[in-house]
């Protein structure tokens, strides 16, 4: 009923390191990736000070809510956003309509460099993502859900 | 939509509080915020207008303990709960793994309950799901107020299929953790079932 996101080493190191490279090539200060509900998938860069898990649920409210206006437009999507700071900037891109590409930077990079480093990026995430996909979607994963016991469930809440 | 990270070893799945207006579902969540641990939530995040009013969301991500090496984590959302805002409602619903629905027990506020809960039927329906199969528990909530119904009323208007039902006075923490409590396992034990079918 509901598609599941599943995350495993191969494809996080890949992910990983395309975001890392994002956070060079663009200048930025902090680049991540969300999904379309709102959970955090990768984060690189200057992220030690950044509640990055309430900034991933408002990006993925936004791209709601701009979806919304879309519709209402009868547009398909509006892929990318841009929202411009005193001191900070903030590019948002929906990737192959699954997840969202998040860029902060400031005055050290430009919206120009960036949106040339987040198109390559993304298309490189939206080859990444499409193997997720498939693998996850495979009969004979390995996948630690089927081992959860009612038990496991119950002692959740013995404490 | 659930998400399983093998790397950090984290579950982490989506619900969500839905229900009239001034029903308590951002209380359920302040709450549930006051009296978890430091270590196990995230910063809330209150999406209102100036009255204090749910303007799109509510959010508060928590932990809730292991599972088999895997922590569970649960990011709760509220909608807002006045009619004119159902376009906010719906997108709020995407990806959903759980719903609670929060009812008013005010006899005032009967009609607002059915009205919100046929509103949720349909929004669900919308985006994929139906309600009759999706992780789903009620809440009564304001069991303490001199005009609530009797708990007969209610579930006769709003469970007809007898999900799990709580009683509740949110506002000082009665029943809101039982709600949650019962949510998760459902949420969980889909989650277990769905894995096993593919």
């Amino acid at each position: 009923m509901n598609p599941q996101m599943v995350m495993y080493e191969e494809e996080f190191n890949q992910i990983q390191a395309v975001v890392e490279r994002l956070v060079k090539e663009a200048n930025a200060k902090v680049v991540f990736i969300v999904a379309k509900n709102g959970q955090l998938i990768a984060a690189a860069g200057d992220t030690e000070n950044l509640d990055t898990t309430s900034l991933a649920s408002l990006t993925a409210g936004n791209i709601a809510a701009t979806g919304g206006m879309a519709r209402l437009l009868r547009e398909n999507e509006f892929a990318t956003q841009y929202h411009e700071g005193e001191k900070a900037n903030i590019h948002i891109q929906l990737v192959g309509n699954r997840v969202i590409l998040v860029v902060i930077f400031d005055a050290r990079s430009s919206l120009g460099l960036v949106r040339l480093r987040v198109r390559r990026a993304s298309d490189e995430l939206n080859t990444i993502f499409e193997a997720l996909l498939n693998k996850v979607q495979s009969p004979d994963r390995n996948d630690v859900l089927t081992e959860i016991t009612d038990a496991d469930i119950d002692n959740l809440f013995n404490d | 939509m659930s998400f399983i990270n093998y790397l950090s070893r984290e579950i982490n799945c989506k619900l969500v509080y839905y229900g009239p207006g001034l029903c308590g579902k951002t209380t359920n969540l302040q709450f549930i915020y006051t009296k978890t641990a430091p270590e196990a939530k995230g910063k809330m995040i209150s999406l209102a207008t100036e009255q204090e009013r749910t303007l799109f969301f509510d959010f508060l991500p928590i932990s809730l303990g292991e599972i088999r090496g895997f922590r569970t984590r649960f990011h709760l959302y509220t909608v807002p709960g006045q009619v004119f805002y159902d376009a906010s409602r719906k997108l709020i619903l995407k990806g959903v793994d759980g719903v609670i629905f929060v009812a008013d027990s005010q006899i005032e506020r009967m009609e607002a309950n059915i009205e919100s809960m046929e509103n949720l039927r349909t929004n669900l329906a919308e985006q994929g799901y139906s309600l009759d199969k999706i992780p789903f528990v009620i809440q009564y909530n304001k069991r303490d107020l001199p005009s609530a119904a009797p708990i007969e009323e209610l579930r006769e208007a709003l469970n007809p299929n007898r999900v799990p039902e709580y009683e509740a006075v949110a506002a000082k923490g009665d029943g809101v953790f039982d709600t949650l409590k019962a949510i998760t396992k459902l949420v969980l034990t889909e989650l277990k079932k769905g894995s096993g079918q593919q």
